[in-house]
């Protein structure tokens, strides 16, 4: 594919903020600035930005537990995603959500969420709905190889075939679902097989190739805006970190990591753009610098931002109604 | 006035929200061209078209998922699940999902959606297809849960529930889509949150719900021959709750029966109770009794299913052991 230079260099600038930005969210979670649970993105940068440089503001995607890198790659605001991981008032959640429930419905992100395979009916009626309204808006469904076992899979890949729905379902195989690696866990290789028994395209690409997924996903997007109905997208990848910060990953071979992580995702693209010209690495390097001071921007941003006020705690539950509080 | 069954005004009210806003549409197993398993979306199909009068496959947890996508990006889905008992399969989406979603987003994200619920005992379905199962959404913050009594109620209430922009779970009972009721000329809304005197007495308050608001009627009728008189009450919502009317009634008559089909145990009459005995318990001149179902399963032989579930009979005695 002939891609722009000013494409090019945004994809590598979106993957080197969503290094850097959980990167961070590491080191802060183990100094105990962010509480709760963190599952972090890293490693599997290619995927997001791949498939969400194909949409506008105006698409949707459904994203996980592991939402950091869909949040960024749709368009999400560093400082409003850490001041919620901070648990502030002036998150995107108001710190009512935290990591696993961050959602932006203005850029059209339904939502990150803390249930597996749960983003999939959802983005059927996301789907649904652009097709109601006669708008050529897409949905982008993105689950892991562990939500592809949940029964909400099976409904959701067969209702927007029948319907032929403008949604990619987009399957980021890191080989884990939580401690159960995809052998233990199902038995067939390729999860874009399945694809053939819902009557739609299902495509393997491997996830750490942005340009690949870049590709993939443009196709499936395209049919998808045309009315020709969904694919199935996996990309296989590898989570680099634990399942949640401080999993000691126990249940996975040091040599496995290293291995992928000889195939990290972003010096390989930065040599693409150096070796065609593209980026000299200098430009690289000040991507890299700036995307490293955006994140400490929204480092301080969250910092300095205020707790959320209590009463905060009983609004939002309903539109027109506040629940009781307590008297403190 | 128009007289209307209870079904009949259901789909009354889908037709009018239909009619009026693009934006409803109306999904579920088999309420297109079949017409719905108990007939309530009826001939909607031929007068909206498929698309806006959806059939979907058997697959409770991607019709209320797809719901909540529908919802939360422009539209106002009014989602059938077939048999509240079937409620079961959909339950993370509901729970977990749209009960959540404004809340977790902090108030980012919109889900003006209703998912209608048949429920109830009475015509020997047996154990799946028999329950009342109102306590399990009422217990979830971010759902509002409606239960009309009679046909004037489910048009009024439906419709606004349609137009409301929240989650609501709305409850039918089985019994009741045959009752044939008065219902205004003008298709108006009645507003979440309104309890309803059904009948005014003043020996003691009846709180009944569904179906047996009916029953309580029954036995308000050979108690006055009795010389009792008590004031039958429907909430008419579950959640929000009218509590100015039911306390008011209380206050009255000092005397609070809850009379509910769900099974007894956990039910969403003993959260009424509780809420009666923390908030107003000095007006209280008897303790407060709950009837409901048996906890068991309910039965499929018919003496075994009238005897399990709450009947005039029980309300009768059950007033008459606190006066």
């Amino acid at each position: 594919m002939n891609l722009s230079q000013e494409l090019l260099a945004s994809m590598y600038r979106k993957m080197m903020k969503i290094r850097k930005f959980e990167q961070r969210v590491s080191e802060l979670f183990a100094q105990g600035m962010v509480p709760g649970f963190v599952h972090l993105y890293i490693g599997e940068e290619a995927t997001a930005v791949g498939v969400c440089e194909n949409l506008k503001d105006t698409d949707y995607i459904t994203s996980t537990h592991r939402g950091h890198g869909h949040l960024i790659a749709k368009g999400g605001e560093l400082k409003y995603m850490m001041a919620e991981l901070f648990g502030r008032k002036t998150g995107y959640c108001k710190g009512k959500g935290g990591s696993m429930h961050i959602a932006d419905a203005k850029i059209g992100i339904l939502g990150a969420n803390g249930i597996v395979g749960a983003g999939l009916p959802i983005s059927v009626g996301s789907g649904l709905s652009a097709r109601m309204r006669g708008t050529d808006q897409v949905t982008v469904c993105f689950f892991g190889d562990g939500a592809s076992n949940q029964g909400t899979f099976h409904e959701a890949m067969n209702m927007a075939s029948i319907w032929r729905l403008p949604v990619i379902f987009v399957c980021e195989n890191n080989l884990y679902g939580i401690s159960m690696r995809q052998d233990r866990h199902q038995a067939i290789a390729d999860i874009s097989d399945r694809a053939q028994a819902y009557g739609f395209p299902g495509i393997t690409v491997d996830g750490n190739d942005v340009l690949a997924v870049y590709e993939v996903a443009h196709e499936a997007v395209k049919r998808a805006r045309e009315g020709a109905g969904p694919t199935l997208i996996e990309c296989k990848t590898y989570r680099w970190r634990g399942h949640f910060e401080g999993d000691p990953t126990t249940y996975r071979a040091k040599e496995e990591l290293e291995e992928w992580m000889a195939k990290d995702p972003i010096p390989r693209f930065a040599r693409y753009l150096e070796e065609n010209g593209y980026a000299s690495r200098k430009e690289l390097e000040e991507i890299e610098r700036s995307v490293e001071s955006e994140v400490q921007q929204a480092i301080d941003f969250a910092e300095k931002s205020d707790l959320p006020d209590e009463a905060d705690a009983v609004t939002d539950v309903y539109s027109d109604l506040v629940e009781e509080g307590r008297a403190r | 006035m128009r007289i209307m069954t209870y079904a009949e005004a259901l789909r009354e009210a889908m037709r009018n929200e239909l009619k009026k806003d693009p934006r409803v549409f109306i999904m579920g197993e088999d309420v297109g061209r079949f017409g719905g398993c108990f007939g309530v979306t009826g001939n909607l199909v031929e007068e909206f078209g498929e698309d806006r009068v959806r059939d979907t496959p058997i697959s409770e947890e991607a019709i209320a998922g797809a719901a909540i996508g529908a919802a939360a990006t422009g539209m106002r889905p009014v989602a059938e699940i077939m048999f509240i008992d079937f409620v079961t399969v959909a339950m993370d989406q509901l729970v977990n999902q749209a009960a959540k979603m404004r809340y977790m987003f902090g108030g980012n994200i919109s889900l003006p959606m209703v998912v209608r619920l048949p429920e109830g005992g009475g015509i020997q379905a047996a154990a799946q297809h028999s329950q009342c199962l109102e306590a399990w959404l009422t217990h979830v913050p971010g759902i509002k849960v409606v239960y009309p009594s009679e046909p004037k109620d489910a048009l009024g209430l439906l419709i606004s529930s349609i137009r409301d922009d929240n989650p609501v779970a709305f409850i039918e009972h089985k019994m009741l889509y045959s009752v044939k009721g008065e219902v205004p000329d003008e298709n108006e809304p009645i507003p979440l949150g309104l309890a309803e005197v059904k009948r005014p007495g003043k020996n003691a308050t009846v709180i009944a719900t569904g179906y047996m608001v009916a029953k309580a009627l029954k036995a308000a009728d050979q108690l006055a021959k009795e010389g009792i008189e008590i004031e039958v009450v429907d909430p008419r919502t579950l959640f929000p709750l009218d509590k100015d009317t039911i306390y008011g009634s209380i206050k009255k008559t000092h005397k609070a029966v809850i009379v509910t089909e769900e099974a007894k145990r956990g039910g969403w009459g003993g959260e009424l109770a509780a809420q009666i005995a923390e908030e107003i318990f000095d007006y209280l001149d008897a303790q407060i009794v709950r009837i409901g179902a048996l906890n068991t399963p309910i039965p499929f032989a018919k003496n075994l299913e009238d005897y399990v579930i709450p009947s005039e009979v029980d309300i009768i005695n059950q007033v008459k052991s606190i006066l």
